[in-house]
């Protein structure tokens, strides 16, 4: 009980401290002296009207290569760990008439949804990364809806491969045309087009089909450790 | 400021839950309140009053008063980056009990050899 | 509707206290979640709708449905 007390103090004190650090920037100020530059050369550079997706993949698009990284070691680490010889699938109690029938609807229009976000990228809100989390959200109400399912691995990681390979091309294909990699080499057409913004609508479409694959292989692995017994009895 | 303050109690709460707690999906909690936490409070420090979303519209072409906008490119990253790490920590969770047979850090501590 | 935001936040901190102290474990990963979705409402207040839509969309469903099958696979009440 005593430990608890204390910790609780010291955070508390911790807490305080950055408070105070904190006070000398006060909330609501004009504080920008690098996001002033980016605001006024966004539409330039790029051509496209959402000045937070210039940031990620024109300015810093080698951070956005690493975290693509980042997420293929997590999805690599979880398929390891739940490796079983052979799997049976469990008898479970199948959901009733109205979830199946309504769940085939709705899951169309889920995946629509999640293609129209990240294609859309550079002109309304959205990107690559809600998209994709859209459609593996989709694949979970499949696997919801009916009890004896299971979604085609080897189809998943050809998609998976190829938005992949297509980021790195693009990059390479930018070093040796303009000399550096990931510049800017598509033209880029008239504002609020859709086919605009040079290389950033391929860079979308090949981040939406792998944050999208890796995630529903996730879901798949979990939902199988779930449900299916496994070979250790 | 009482954003400051709701976002830093926040990355306390979760520090005390991640030391304190001995159940091993109480620590996955703590994890989880951290990173929210972290990124609300980035989020706020870039916040100009009477500005508005950074996204150009067809009226004007010429900037009026814009939020920043390097902080919600970087939280971006951030929260992918959070639910990658936590679902890793669930897969081993789910291993440990597979092996242990319990979720008590202070047991699975002291079955070592 | 001047003290919304006092409000919101308010409720944000109490849900956190309350989902590291309840016995039952699925009653604290359905906390973490309606935590989750208040947060998404902070950032839209922000004037942030990318980091809006992001963290509603990760946060807020795929996270719970890996905790709650996590759950399932342990026990569901704490000792």
């Amino acid at each position: 009980m005593i430990r608890k007390i204390v910790y609780a103090i010291f955070i508390g004190i911790i807490i305080a401290g950055v408070l105070m650090f904190l006070s000398a920037f006060p909330f609501g100020e004009n504080k920008m002296l690098v996001g002033k530059y980016y605001i006024e050369n966004a539409t330039n550079d790029a051509g496209a009207p959402n000045v937070v997706t210039a940031v990620t993949l024109l300015y810093r698009g080698f951070d956005t290569l690493g975290e693509v990284m980042v997420l293929f070691t997590a999805a690599l680490g979880v398929s390891i760990i739940f490796a079983v010889e052979e799997k049976k699938k469990k008898v479970v109690q199948p959901p009733n008439f109205v979830v199946r029938v309504g769940s085939r609807i709705v899951f169309t229009f889920i995946l629509l949804t999640g293609f129209y976000i990240f294609m859309h990228g550079h002109l309304t809100p959205g990107g690559g990364f809600q998209g994709g989390a859209l459609i593996a959200t989709g694949f979970l109400l499949l696997y919801l809806s009916y009890s004896d399912t299971g979604i085609n691995r080897k189809r998943f990681m050809v998609a998976e491969g190829l938005g992949g390979i297509i980021y790195v091309f693009i990059g390479l294909i930018g070093l040796f045309v303009k000399g550096s990699f990931l510049a800017n080499f598509l033209p880029k057409g008239t504002m609020f087009d859709l086919l605009s913004a040079g290389i950033l609508l391929p860079l979308y479409i090949a981040i939406g089909l792998k944050v999208g694959s890796e995630f529903a292989g996730i879901v798949d692995d979990f939902m199988c450790e779930a449900r299916c017994t496994g070979g250790e009895g | 400021m009482i954003y400051y303050a709701s976002s830093l109690l926040l990355i306390g709460i979760g520090l005390y839950a991640l030391i304190i707690k001995k159940n091993l999906i109480k620590v996955l909690i703590g994890l989880d309140l951290i990173e929210t936490g972290a990124n609300m409070l980035i989020v706020s420090i870039g916040f100009v009053k009477g500005g508005t979303a950074p996204i150009f519209s067809k009226e004007w072409l010429v900037p009026p008063l814009f939020v920043d906008a390097i902080p919600q490119a970087l939280t971006l990253t951030s929260i992918v980056i959070g639910a990658s790490q936590l679902a890793l920590a669930a897969a081993f969770v789910v291993v440990l009990y597979k092996h242990y047979g319990t979720l008590d850090i202070r047991k699975i501590r002291s079955l070592k050899w | 509707m001047i003290y919304f935001e006092w409000i919101l936040l308010v409720s944000i901190v109490v849900i956190a206290v309350f989902s590291i102290e309840v016995k039952d474990l699925l009653s604290a990963v359905i906390l973490m979640g309606v935590s989750s979705l208040l947060v998404s409402f902070v950032f839209l207040l922000l004037h942030a709708p990318d980091v809006a839509l992001s963290e509603a969309s990760i946060g807020a469903a795929l996270t719970m449905a890996i905790y709650v099958i996590a759950v399932k696979k342990t026990e569901r009440r704490e000792e």
